[in-house]
């Protein structure tokens, strides 16, 4: 197995809280990786730190062999990772396909200059970004609503939308934060499917989730954060019987109650 | 122009094609209407397409991009003075207008990239308070630099500009055919604009419906969401106040030549103001409401003006409301009432930034909606 994604350490701190603390964790090629922990745990600040949206106290992210630059999210795209929101951030005054063709544009090309002069070259990207658009919108089952403003979609089409904007700037590696969150159970079912076709297309996902049911069927690894660490990273069916995983999501630390 | 075609109430929506040729003819004759008013009113038909070039820059960078610039008339007054210190006998240059005005623009667009270079991370109000206060600077400027060098020659202005020098003819001066026939340089003016505007909206509208549209577009909606798909923001942001400011030199330069003189009081912030207040009056990002708004509120003060003065002495005797006063006091009515009954403009029209027709048996309208 080829490791695509290699966090070496990874440490952020926001002014006496430490998010962070030393995480290190290995995605592998073509897997679906699951990151989970109880709220706060610090799965978001993770998401951030490795889509250059923060830039790390320490450590460092290592990306088909080289380093990530930090603090840098186009930098961040260009390599090859891509992400969606757990509060969903489409643009909201653009359609369906607009915003799927917003997402290729680190893929493409056109300058000011050629646009304004309409060179073929420019016309002929314009027209491959809107096929390549539509046959995304159908890949994620939308391609109907190409035509509405993305604020008028409903929930759960707002979450492919993202999901199919993310797909356009070809990425290796599809980060997903919480992307069931707020789904009824249909719109679930769906969603592992959509997960499951983009990965056997060859993406890599990142997932972090709260719904543990979806999580342990989907996931080939997964690791769980607790309090900025990692304690523990192996197949979902040994995480399970975790100790420390239990009491993390049960809280077993002594003094906390026992309510999950 | 197919979104000013549609917009024509009734006939837009039926017959496309008819309403698409009603904007043709409007657009060229309407100076040959105007003049049966008087020759002030093809002047202010000039001006209107100044303002309409104008508030298509601006609407570049509020209505697209999402930057809120109160300071847009800066560019306007970098495009005329560039224009007035070569083409006149201030310096004694007089280049051809061909060098200049792309000069001019140059140079405004050179000012949009040093406004937005250090406001990059700014957003909404603050922006809005570091724009304003560059337009006024711009303008100070322009009215104290005639001392101890004199280079802007102060409140008095730079005096006779040359006109506009099209192949060796000179547009300022009226064209006789035959013995009786003569055309008047306002109509010759009006054309020229016309197709400048034209020229415009066929630049504005191929950037729109692009990679970078939709850019400046993702920038407006969501910043954060627009740097994770990797959209280098700054560089978007610079290109939207540089290109938008383009528009703004152009449009100075044309005016230097039209008025031949100019003063840093046709650059106050209330021009600014002003041409905000046609993008949001028409539809703000929409380039057909951008228009419509622009020729609304530039005719709006001429006919009240032409109105009000005439109506209050056939009532009253004497003029009670100066209608400067009147002018100001009805375009805030105005403002109020359109917040309030149509907040998204005129016509409030969704912009397109993509072209589905583009893929075979994706016409528009065949998606549903």
């Amino acid at each position: 197995m080829i490791t695509l994604l290699d966090a070496r350490n990874v440490t952020k701190r926001f002014g006496g809280l430490t998010a962070l603390s030393d995480v290190s964790l290995t995605i592998r090629k073509g897997e679906v990786y699951g990151l989970i922990g109880p709220n706060g745990a610090g799965k978001t600040t993770f998401f951030n730190v490795l889509t250059g949206a923060y830039v790390p106290d320490g450590g460092e992210l290592v990306f088909n062999g080289t380093e990530l630059p930090s603090g840098k999210p186009d930098q961040v795209v260009s390599a090859g990772i891509a992400r969606t929101f757990q509060n969903i951030r489409l643009f909201r005054e653009m359609t369906a396909l607009e915003n799927v063709m917003a997402g290729h544009h680190i893929r493409s090309r056109a300058n000011p200059l050629s646009i304004l002069l309409q060179t073929r070259k420019a016309k002929e990207e314009e027209r491959l970004i809107t096929e390549r658009a539509f046959e995304l919108l159908r890949y994620v089952g939308i391609e109907r609503f190409a035509d509405t403003v993305s604020k008028n979609l409903s929930y759960g089409d707002q979450r492919r939308l993202e999901i199919a904007r993310a797909l356009a700037t070809e990425p290796q590696l599809l980060a997903l934060d919480e992307p069931a969150a707020g789904m009824n159970a249909t719109e679930t079912a769906r969603l592992r499917e959509l997960v499951q076709t983009i990965r056997h297309d060859g993406v890599t996902v990142l997932l972090i989730e709260h719904d543990v049911k979806l999580v342990m069927g989907l996931c080939d690894r997964l690791a769980v954060l607790d309090f900025g660490r990692k304690i523990a990273e192996d197949v979902p069916a040994v995480v399970q019987k975790n100790d420390a995983v239990i009491s993390a999501y049960l809280g077993g630390h002594g003094t906390a109650g026992a309510a999950a | 122009m197919n979104e000013l075609a549609l917009a024509i109430p009734w006939l837009g929506k039926r017959h496309p094609a008819g309403a698409r040729w009603v904007v043709v003819a409007i657009a060229l004759a309407a100076p040959l209407i105007a003049i049966l008013f008087g020759k002030t009113w093809v002047r202010i038909l000039d001006f209107a397409m100044l303002y309409v070039m104008l508030a298509i820059g601006l609407n570049l960078v509020v209505g697209f991009a999402g930057l809120l610039d109160l300071g847009y008339i800066a560019f306007y007054a970098v495009g005329a003075y560039t224009f007035a210190f070569l083409a006149s006998p201030h310096f004694d240059i007089h280049l051809p207008f061909w060098v200049v005005l792309p000069l001019g623009a140059g140079f405004a667009a050179l000012a949009g990239i040093i406004l937005g270079l250090p406001t990059l991370r700014l957003r909404g109000d603050y922006l809005a308070i570091v724009t304003l206060g560059f337009g006024e600077i711009v303008r100070i400027f322009m009215n104290n630099l005639n001392h101890p060098v004199n280079i802007t020659n102060g409140p008095q202005g730079i005096n006779m500009i040359d006109p506009l020098v099209l192949f060796g003819w000179d547009i300022s001066k009226p064209v006789k055919i035959g013995e009786d026939i003569t055309i008047n340089s306002l109509f010759l003016y009006y054309y020229v604009f016309l197709a400048f505007v034209v020229l415009s909206v066929i630049l504005v509208q191929r950037l729109q419906i692009s990679r970078v549209g939709r850019a400046w577009a993702a920038i407006r909606d969501d910043e954060l969401a627009a740097k994770a798909i990797g959209i280098n923001t700054r560089n978007m942001k610079l290109l939207a106040f540089s290109l938008g400011a383009t528009f703004g030199g152009v449009a100075g330069g044309l005016f230097a030549a039209f008025q031949g003189f100019v003063s840093p009081e046709s650059f106050s912030l209330m021009e600014s103001i002003a041409v905000l207040t046609m993008i949001v009056f028409g539809g703000m990002g929409n380039l057909a409401g951008v228009i419509v708004g622009a020729l609304a509120l530039t005719a709006l003060p001429e006919v009240l003006r032409h109105v009000a003065v005439p109506v209050q002495q056939a009532v009253f005797d004497r003029v009670i409301l100066d209608p400067e006063v009147l002018r100001m006091l009805l375009l805030s009515l105005a403002m109020i009432l359109m917040m309030l009954l149509r907040p998204s403009g005129m016509i409030p029209a969704y912009s397109r930034y993509s072209r589905p027709e583009l893929v075979v048996g994706k016409a528009a309208g065949e998606v549903s909606k």
